[in-house]
């Protein structure tokens, strides 16, 4: 459960750096009068609706990350079974291209900032192309898996890739989804400033999405048997 | 008194009612409503409905007990399922939706003066998935093979083997029913803390927010990072039995032949779980700490004693108890210095827990305490929660679980802590709000007499049970045979529990008796019965109409608490009650 604490550990100091400035120290029962202030954000509900959204979504897999890591570790306890399969190179690829898609709404982004519609739209598609590769691309790295008898039901370490790897591509799946309402409201011409907002939220989470893939490529890589005979995660795991 | 801004009142806000969302059919008013006051109630009637499925299968589940072999329908693996879905339902379809989807969505919106949650839409497909999960999981009575009889723990590798009832759909569906169930509370959650953050109407500071809020805040975020460990647990144990993965299945051989599976970690699972499960106990308890400190302060006409203490204990029980999931696995062989662990981690839970109920007997002391229906039920909830929380004082310590686990001692336990306690709160808090909802009192006499006998009928049940447990009688045991270790008396004691047991059952359909009648006959409650000084009680119409407020939003003043305020009119102040005007204050 390290990952996980890891995880909780974050969302805590937010959690802690909100609440350290609602005056949690206050003494209410003698403070009679109007406050204009009752504390909450500037900030958009969406927008904080999307945050907690998120930290759900974080914690779904801080938690297979844990499991996975945990389960790992009974290599060296009991049940010496686990092989990792090898990684498909085509992962790096994909990567790249999940990094351009993410890269593609940020830049879509700054467009609804500027008022740039035609921009606006060309960063949206290229985003929603992009994302689409890259899924197609995971499809693909599965074939490659599979062709090479790598199957789901094999082994744990195979059972873990292609259910963390799915898990993933469907929250990408249901992005793409808010990404064409979005794409259908920019061709509506939706008025600028409604439009800011559901771009932004689609790029905060496609960053959001980037950011798991990398920490679960990293934790494959960390892992994979060709590129780390001693397994640098076990040895981490020896000292948890 | 400190007095901050100005000392006029300030104007109310008037907000654009464009945003509010109004139904425009009958459908979308009664059925596919996006207000929280309609989902409320379509939340409680589904909880407290399926409820009732789940107190029948403890009749069951005690005449089996009490009569061993008398009814032919109760089979050994009967006997598992209803076990299963006894604490399955009980738990999570149960309490966990009331006070989150039920009380939450009535309280919130209206506590803090918000016309409605912030994402209204999403509130409304919450209902309906989580009503989908209720119904997937009433479809497993009627597969074949009935619903899965694994436990409510769902342990593999039994959960999904052959040999375990309900392995053929009973547990495809139980896992699906999770999941949907998870899904639908993420929705409902999301609405509950966005609208407790952004929603609160002007000079709602979090610290002037009833406990109430507070409780159901924190439980909402607890079960947001909670629940997922359920979900990932229930994805891969699915993998497992749909998809022969083995995420938590070993290498079985079972009657001599070697299944498909191999490799996996059965222990995997248990933490999983109980990393969900260990805070499923304060998501419900948490909603319940709150309403019963509101309940106490506003029927004994008393400041709530040591509120900063009390939100800052809400806090400290939240942070802690997602590090204590360890004492539900004593008995797995872990990790001795891992136990130490666990067994401090939850010693030390009892600290801000104790510092709660202190302070609501130190609310109480000198009070004017009125014996209200709802204040009946609140002092059972003190007493009862204290009960079961010593004796988990008891199980959190390694060396007195070992014996004990897996024994009635333990049923006795969980049950007087999140069983009966909860529960307790919950009818306590139906009888307080019944008259906001409706604009009705529910009947006094019925309400006491469901009060005592379910107060000390539960202790009839649930006190003998600690008793077994010390003897070894084993947990999960269809029947007890022949064994040296229980005496005859011990069957006496199980006729007399199982009879307490149907007498508590049955004064349940006088409360829901009470409920239905009540709608119709109750005496006119007015706007504010019980003269309580919280928001929900100020609206402008009883029941509160669409939009709460009219078309001023309220502006709070003070606190939640002003009871017995000095010269104050009627002994207490509302929230939304300006400040005197200077000058007569300075003549007082
Ligand atoms: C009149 C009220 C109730 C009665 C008579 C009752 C009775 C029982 C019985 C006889 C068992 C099985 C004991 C065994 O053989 O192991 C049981 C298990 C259980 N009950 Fe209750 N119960 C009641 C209310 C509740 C409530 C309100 C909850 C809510 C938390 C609850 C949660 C559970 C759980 C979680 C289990 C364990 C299921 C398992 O072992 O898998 N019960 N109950
Ligand atoms: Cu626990």
């Amino acid at each position: 459960m390290s990952i996980m604490f890891v995880f909780l550990g974050v969302i805590g100091t937010i959690a802690a750096w909100w609440l350290s400035r609602q005056r949690l120290a206050s003494k209410p029962w003698l403070e009679v009068g109007a406050i204009d202030d009752a504390g909450a954000s500037s900030l958009p509900a969406a927008k904080i609706g999307l945050g907690v959204f998120l930290a759900v979504v974080g914690a779904l897999f801080a938690l297979f990350f844990s499991a996975y890591v945990m389960r790992m570790h009974m290599v060296e306890t009991n049940l010496a079974d686990w092989k990792a399969p090898p990684l498909p190179g085509l992962l790096w690829l994909n990567t790249g291209v999940l990094i351009l898609s993410s890269g593609a709404l940020q830049w879509a982004r700054g467009a609804a900032r500027h008022r740039e519609m035609e921009a606006l739209k060309a960063g949206l598609i290229a985003g929603g192309v992009l994302s689409l590769a890259f899924l197609a691309g995971q499809l693909l790295a599965w074939r490659n898996l599979v062709d090479a008898g790598y199957f789901l039901a094999s082994n744990p370490a195979n059972a873990f890739f292609y259910l963390i790897t799915g898990v993933h591509g469907l929250h990408v799946l249901g992005g793409l989804a808010a990404l064409g309402a979005t794409l259908a409201k920019a061709w509506d011409g939706v008025a600028f400033d409604q439009m800011r907002l559901s771009v932004e939220l689609c790029a905060i989470y496609w960053h959001f999405l980037l950011l798991v893939w990398l920490v679960f490529f990293g934790l494959l890589l960390l892992t994979d048997p060709i590129r780390s005979e001693s397994g640098l995660i076990a040895a981490i795991c020896r000292v948890f | 008194m400190v007095d901050l801004g100005s000392v006029e009142a300030i104007p109310p806000a008037e907000t654009a009612d464009v945003e509010l969302y109004h139904p425009k059919s009958w459908l979308t008013k009664y059925v596919f409503c996006q207000d929280a006051k309609v989902i409320a109630i379509q939340y409680s009637v589904t909880a407290l409905a399926i409820g009732f499925v789940a107190l029948v299968l403890s009749w069951l589940m005690r005449l089996q007990l009490a009569f061993p072999g008398s009814f032919a329908f109760i089979t050994p693996s009967s006997y598992y399922q209803f076990i299963t879905m006894h604490g399955m339902i009980m738990v999570i379809y149960l309490l966990t939706a009331l006070f989150l989807g039920g009380f939450g969505n009535y309280l919130i919106p209206l506590m803090l003066g918000a016309r409605d949650m912030v994402f209204p839409y999403v509130n409304m497909l919450s209902y309906w998935i989580y009503l989908l999960a209720v119904l997937v999981l009433i479809a497993t009575f009627f597969t074949p093979g009935g619903p899965t009889g694994a436990g409510w723990t769902l342990y593999p590798p039994q959960a999904i083997l052959e040999g375990t009832p309900g392995q053929d759909w009973g547990i495809i569906l139980m896992l699906i029913s999770l999941i949907l169930f998870i899904i639908g509370f993420t929705m409902g959650g999301l609405n509950y803390v966005v609208t407790v953050l952004q929603g609160r109407t002007r000079g709602m500071t979090l610290m002037r927010m009833p406990l109430t809020i507070w409780g159901i805040f924190t439980a909402a975020i607890m079960a947001l990072l909670a629940f997922p460990a359920l979900l990932v647990g229930a994805i891969m144990m699915l993998f497992d039995r749909l998809l022969g993965t083995s995420f938590f299945m070993p290498a079985i051989v079972q009657a001599g032949e070697h299944l498909k599976y191999g490799g996996g970690s059965p222990i995997l699972f248990q933490h999983l779980f109980w990393f969900f499960g260990h805070p499923e106990v304060y998501i419900v308890a948490l909603p319940a700490f709150g309403i019963v400190s509101d309940l106490i302060s506003t029927h004994a006409r008393k400041n709530i004693f040591g509120y900063r203490m009390m939100v800052w204990a809400i806090l400290a029980i939240a942070i802690l108890s997602f590090v204590v999931w360890g004492h539900h696995m004593y008995i797995s062989g872990m990790n001795p210095p891992f136990g130490f662990f666990f067994a401090t981690s939850t010693l030390i839970i009892a600290v801000p827990t104790a510092i709660k109920v202190y302070n609501w007997v130190l609310t109480l002391w000198r009070g004017d305490i009125h014996f209200t229906v709802p204040m009946l039920f609140a002092l059972g909830f003190i007493v009862t929660f204290v009960n079961g929380g010593i004796t988990g004082l008891f199980l959190g310590n390694v060396i007195v679980d070992v014996p004990l686990s897996a024994t009635m001692f333990v049923v006795a336990h969980f049950h007087m802590v999140m069983g009966v306690a909860p529960i307790l709160v919950v009818f306590g808090a139906i009888y307080h709000w019944y008259p906001k909802i409706t604009g009705r009192m529910m009947n006094e006499t019925l309400g006491r007499i469901h009060f005592w006998i379910t107060f000390l009928g539960a202790y009839a049940i649930f006190f003998p049970m600690h008793y077994l447990g010390f003897m070894g009688a084993p947990r999960r045991y269809y029947e007890m045979g022949e064994t040296a270790f229980m005496p005859a008396s011990a069957m006496t004691l199980n006729i007399f529990i199982t009879i307490a047991a149907l007498i508590v059952g049955a004064v349940q359909l006088a409360f829901a008796f009470n409920l239905i009648w009540s709608l119709f006959k109750g005496r006119e409650a007015g706007g504010n019965p019980w003269r309580a000084t919280t928001l929900e009680w100020q609206t402008p119409q009883t029941p509160p109409g669409h939009g709460n407020w009219g078309k001023e939003l309220p502006v709070v003043y003070r606190w939640a608490y002003d009871y017995s305020a000095p010269g104050a009119d009627g002994g207490f102040l509302p929230q939304n009650q300006p400040p005197a005007a200077p000058a007569s204050r300075a003549a007082a």
